[in-house]
């Protein structure tokens, strides 16, 4: 080889029928496998064997050294015919009028592409987020007989929001019956139920004071719709956050650390003698205690926001919550 | 002068075999610059005095190979179902061949990737290679890093254990805390107003399909902006920035051994 040698010039290699003979011989070869393996399989693996090989050959025909035949890629261009030229079918456009086809047709390309475009992301983009924020379930928790609960006594009761989620949708709250109080339509129950969820980022309150078996009480376990509902009784000096040391008294008021209002609330009923939990509430202080109380209400919103003050400008739009 | 002697059979044997090695080479280089296009990008000139500060960069690609590929094998595994996400990675851990392995590589891979990532920051800012004409490119990166800490925030609920659940009810709400858009964004990320099996599923989706899909489109465009920038010198280095090495022979290369210094001055 010498270092004048021109560049190989590059080249098609020639048409060949073996790959077609090879293919033909996998078929026979594989519905040989199913309907007669000794005979048939092995005709077909010895068709495509020496296809395989002829076409391997032809194949490897360049790097073996072996001349091959190139087809030219074109036919030879030879002159074309005169044509008649009559005038044009549609009379050219005045100059500065010409419409611009090109402009067009790039402008129809992109609008035509983005129109398909929205089609297939808009429903995807939707469904991404949408069903996030629409037909939010309101929950309904059955917290067991209303004798269950002592009048005055504190209980930390666990029940399933929606027991069809399993134990991720294990929630607590704490509950006090407060007795019956004076109301326009008579003697009516009272109840303060308040939620664990800190106000601050959410984590879960705990009851400051002995629970349970050192109070010398059991804990009164049930069997309701929301799953196994317990109620522990306990003696709380007030609530405390083991995240970031957020404490509130026992109404549900921020005494010290992060969080930014008091302790969230679930409005209740009682039907058929059961504590139904309903929607719960945000609450932004509590003045007084038990029934007496006259607790600042708001509609719930996530941990961390403002409920009142100036602070509330930031948050004046929240997406359905209950 | 040399009398030309007969090519002996090793020599004859050695060249079959180079063209061997070279024939599919030459097939695909012939039918896409394949080839050519990976010399291009290995076989840069670089600065004579790039320091070791400067593999950081690769050493976080790396770091992001090595978590794709744990990742994806941990995939075959994990089960993102709200009872079966901890069973499935107790599965991983104690029963299979090697899973712990694998698992502790994307676990502790994670960490080296964030941790890479800021060291490789660190250096890019104190080398000022963010500067002209590399500002998109800082600008990739910290898109780069952001994504990252996405993937950070969003494989740590995957576990599903207790420390999962509550450092993202704690990360959501952080989150539902920004004005305006925050009680919206936060809900968005649950997928509802409650963490349900469905932010498991959501979180896993985006942990493992939409943002490593991101980020590698993102490693794409910042190696596209290295390439084409060229590496930056050291601040102490004498020579201009993205110079290449003084010892290569001008003639070769005439119109890159002197480029002309910016704003009339070079650095020095």
């Amino acid at each position: 080889m010498s270092e004048q040698e021109p560049l190989p010039e590059p080249h098609l290699p020639p048409p060949t029928l073996w790959p077609i003979g090879f293919a033909v011989g996998i078929a026979v070869l594989l519905v040989g496998l199913i309907i007669n393996p000794l005979w048939i399989a092995t005709i077909g693996g010895a068709i495509a064997l020496v296809f395989g090989l002829l076409w391997a050959r032809d194949a490897t025909a360049d790097l073996r050294g072996r001349a091959i035949h190139v087809e030219p890629e074109r036919a030879e261009l030879r002159p074309a015919g005169t044509a008649e030229i009559g005038p044009p079918v549609t009379p050219h456009p005045e100059p500065g009028e010409r419409f611009p086809r090109s402009k067009f047709l790039e402008g129809v390309t992109l609008g035509l592409g983005g129109v398909i475009g929205g089609i297939v992301t808009v429903p995807i983009a939707g469904f991404a987020v949408l069903p996030g924020f629409l037909h939010q379930k309101r929950h309904q928790v059955d917290l067991g007989p209303v004798g269950d609960f002592t009048e005055g006594q504190w209980y930390i009761a666990t029940f399933m929001l929606d027991p069809s989620e399993g134990d991720v949708s294990r929630r607590t709250a704490f509950v006090r019956n407060n007795g019956s109080v004076q109301a326009k339509g008579g003697q009516v129950p009272s109840f303060t139920i308040i939620s664990n969820r800190c106000a601050h980022l959410g984590c879960p309150v705990q009851a400051n004071g002995p629970t349970g078996a050192i109070l010398g009480m059991k804990d009164v376990i049930e069997k309701t719709k929301n799953g196994k509902v317990t109620l522990s009784p306990t003696l709380p000096a007030g609530f405390g956050c083991p995240c970031h040391g957020g404490q509130y008294d026992t109404e549900g008021n921020r005494t010290a650390g992060p969080p930014v209002r008091a302790l969230d609330r679930y409005d209740f009923s009682i039907k058929n003698g059961h504590v139904l939990l309903l929607s719960t509430y945000s609450v932004a202080k509590v003045e007084g205690t038990g029934a007496q109380a006259k607790i600042h209400k708001y509609k719930l919103v996530g941990p961390g926001e403002h409920v009142d003050g100036i602070e509330q400008v930031f948050y004046p739009l929240n997406p359905p919550h209950h | 002068m040399a009398v030309r002697r007969q090519p002996s059979r090793a020599d004859i044997r050695k060249q079959r075999m180079l063209a061997a090695i070279n024939f599919p080479l030459d097939w695909l280089e012939e039918r896409s610059g394949l080839v050519g296009a990976v010399r291009y990008f290995l076989f840069r000139k670089v600065p004579a005095d790039t320091n070791w500060m400067q593999t950081l960069g690769s050493a976080t690609l790396t770091a992001f190979i090595v978590q794709a590929v744990t990742g994806v094998i941990l995939a075959m595994y994990y089960k993102p179902t709200p009872n079966d996400a901890y069973k499935s990675i107790q599965y991983i851990t104690d029963e299979l061949t090697l899973g712990w392995l694998v698992r502790g590589m994307h676990k502790w891979g994670a960490s080296v990737f964030i941790i890479l990532m800021f060291l490789h920051m660190g250096r890019v800012f104190l080398f000022g290679a963010y500067k002209y004409p590399r500002e998109l490119n800082w600008i990739v990166g910290v898109l780069l890093l952001v994504m990252g800490m996405l993937e950070g925030f969003t494989g740590y609920l995957l576990p599903w254990d207790q420390t999962a659940y509550w450092a993202s009810v704690v990360g959501i709400n952080l989150n539902g805390t920004a004005p305006i858009a925050g009680p919206w964004l936060a809900q968005f990320l649950r997928g509802g107003q409650e963490i349900t099996g469905d932010t498991l599923t959501r979180f896993y989706s985006l942990h493992m399909l939409i943002v490593p899909g991101g980020i590698a489109a993102l490693i794409g465009l910042h190696l596209y902006l290295v390439i084409r920038l060229g590496v930056t010198s050291p601040p102490w280095s004498k020579e201009a920035a993205g110079m290449e090495r003084a010892d290569e022979p001008q003639h070769l290369r005439p119109g890159l051994t002197r480029p002309v210094p910016r704003g009339g001055g070079g650095s020095s």
